[in-house]
């Protein structure tokens, strides 16, 4: 019975777990080494770059995974970022451990980071669950905001010190490029094993109908939170990974306009395309400094770049598909993406 | 291709319950109201596993409206809605599914942008999930687990005939196939009763035979319980064992499809429309 049966593969071809295992561990041991070379013969300035792009593309997947792939339009991930960052660099500066307890405390800053913008993500995702499209968004884009004004204007909470609207400064740089990156790897591969399983296309079903998927048995409302809960987990992180390598906070740089710079990257990558928004990511963190040498039309060229890429690839730089996809799987996902179905 | 249906028959809740209660299904004196619009009133209704059920009526006659209370997605205004003796009315639409109802919608509702093997996935999943954290792992019993879904969805599909499409998306088949395809998935989540909601909607004459065939191997092959809305006399009158006829939210008509067909107050709700 079983030879006549055809076998279905789910896409991409999948390695045995333990090889694919395996390959996590060798990327990160590459990237280890990779760190100390960098650090010594590449340009600060490039490096800074590189450091940004890996935030970014943290940023980027973890609100695709809320966007692009569970379907809710979500503007306040900015504010999770900002929540991560602040947690971690203002008990790190409190405590200012030395020496290896350091290293630690660093790697210990940036998962409690991103736990308590995880539960930030839990709390806000509750009440939120049954508002859909543009009123979700303007709801968790009152969320960001709320955490940008309470930011800015808390100077102390009890002997910490947040800074208020000057900003905190002085935050120990343990941040490299190897941590980011690290988390980087992390957080695509959860997204991607997410996604890529029998359990994660529930995600899915949330964000093709939500009707048909209760009916089908998906709790969508669990669904939601989940994915709120992991995608601000992960913007925490990048968040305290981001403070502890400028070493400064700024609450202004976490306006809803640090928001929507994550949209761009997730909706011209191509929304639920995890490829894609990566490749978003750096293209739309290299460009505006790439086009420095426009000097004050910069902007202008960047905003044209946007609009034209929009009216040229409306369902984004790979649409719905994957890089490496087969040519069927890329045909019929690139017509699930044209915006009139 | 008798193996899929009988393992799946095996591994379903229904075995728990077999032989334990009288109906499986039971609605007492269901009444629905939105506002001052009497969507249904007073409505009674009892079905068997393997029991293969009507119920028809000319437009807004309430039809639809019973799916939706049993299925959760409104809640009743008086009345029970019972599944195996325990009551699920007001129950979250997803509840009701992992109790063992599973629906088909009038106007199709596929996951039109994922494949035809991830529709029927879905389904799977919904009924033997696995945790997160396994799957960011990818443990090996978690990557079995998975390979078994994709096995048994494809099991289901060849019996529905449709696993050459399997990595087809759903929303590019043809209009038989999804209908088909959201039958395939509604089981897919192993239920003991099936509600078919218009399924022969838009359908020619021979697409239509195919059908009737199809929900009466459903029946025997699943053993599940199937209630069918259908404005095909026809096929309502070939394969319905019992048909409830509704008329503006009221149960007009009760019986087997030769005592309704002659029913004097159904030819009227009709309007002459041949029964």
């Amino acid at each position: 019975m079983a030879g006549s049966e055809p076998q279905p593969r789910l896409a991409p071809p999948a390695l045995p777990s333990w090889v694919a295992n395996l390959i996590i561990v060798a990327i990160l041991a590459v990237l280890w080494p990779l760190n100390s070379v960098l650090e010594k013969n590449l340009n600060p300035y490039y490096l800074q770059i590189l450091v940004i792009i890996g935030i970014n593309i943290i940023l980027a997947t973890s609100l695709n995974l809320i966007n692009g792939i569970t379907g809710q339009f979500s503007l306040g991930h900015a504010g999770f970022m900002a929540l991560g960052g602040y947690v971690a660099a203002v008990l790190f500066k409190h405590y200012q451990p030395s020496g290896s307890a350091a290293i630690l405390f660093f790697l210990g800053m940036l998962l409690f980071g991103g736990i308590v913008a995880a539960t930030a993500g839990l709390l806000i995702g509750i009440p939120t669950l049954r508002l859909r499209g543009d009123y979700l968004a303007i709801a968790t884009l009152g969320f960001g905001e709320i955490i940008g004004i309470v930011i800015n204007n808390t100077e102390h909470i009890g002997p910490f010190l947040v800074g208020g609207a000057s900003g905190l400064h002085g935050i120990p740089a343990y941040t490299n490029f190897f941590w980011v990156y690290s988390w980087v790897v992390i957080c695509v591969v959860c997204v991607w094993r997410i996604v890529h399983s029998t359990r994660g296309k529930a995600f899915l079903a949330v964000r093709e109908d939500e009707i048909a998927a209760a009916a089908t048995g998906v709790d969508t409302a669990y669904q939601k939170v989940i994915a709120f809960l992991i995608g601000a987990f992960f913007a925490g992180v990048a968040g305290a990974l981001s403070a502890m390598w400028f070493s400064d906070l700024d609450p202004g740089s976490f306006g809803f306009i640090r928001s929507i710079e994550i949209v761009v990257m997730v909706v011209l990558g191509g929304s639920g395309s995890i490829t894609g928004v990566i490749l978003a990511a750096i293209v739309l963190t290299y460009l505006p400094e790439r086009l420095r040498i426009l000097h004050d039309w910069r902007m202008v060229i960047y905003s044209l770049l946007l609009i034209l890429m929009m009216l040229l690839r409306p369902e984004g730089l790979l649409g719905r598909r994957e890089l490496w996809w087969t040519r069927r799987r890329l045909r019929s996902a690139s017509a699930a993406a044209e915006p009139s179905t | 291709m008798d193996a899929a249906p009988a393992e799946i028959r095996i591994g379903g809740r229904g075995a728990l319950y077999l032989g334990l209660l009288l109906a499986l299904l039971e609605i007492n004196n269901l009444s629905v109201r939105f506002g001052g619009l009497n969507a249904l009133t007073d409505f009674n209704f009892d079905l068997e596993a393997g029991e293969l059920v009507g119920l028809i009526g000319p437009n807004g006659a309430g039809k639809t409206t019973a799916f939706n209370v049993v299925t959760g997605v409104y809640d009743p205004t008086e009345g029970r809605v019972q599944l195996g003796g325990k009551s699920i009315a007001g129950l979250p639409p997803h509840r009701i599914n992992h109790l063992g109802i599973a629906r088909t919608f009038q106007n199709i509702r596929l996951f039109g942008g994922l494949s035809v093997l991830d529709n029927v996935l879905i389904g799977f999943n919904a009924s033997r999930g696995h945790g997160l954290v396994g799957t960011v792992l990818r443990s090996a019993r978690h990557r079995r687990s998975d390979q078994e879904h994709s096995d048994g969805a494809m099991q289901l599909l060849q019996t529905l005939s449709l696993a050459d499409r399997y990595d087809e998306r759903a929303a590019s088949l043809p209009y038989g196939d999804q209908r088909r395809l959201e039958i395939a998935r509604a089981l897919a989540t192993r239920p003991r009763i099936l509600l078919l909601d218009e399924p022969a909607a838009g359908m020619n004459p021979q697409e239509k035979i195919d059908l009737m065939q199809l929900i009466r191997f459903i029946r025997d092959e699943f053993g599940v319980g199937i209630w069918l809305i259908e404005h095909d006399m026809k096929l309502v009158m070939s394969i319905c064992q019992r048909v409830t006829v509704l008329d503006h939210g009221e149960t007009i008509a009760v019986g087997t499809p030769a005592e309704v067909q002659c029913d004097a107050k159904v030819c009227e709700a009709y309007l002459g429309e041949p029964v």
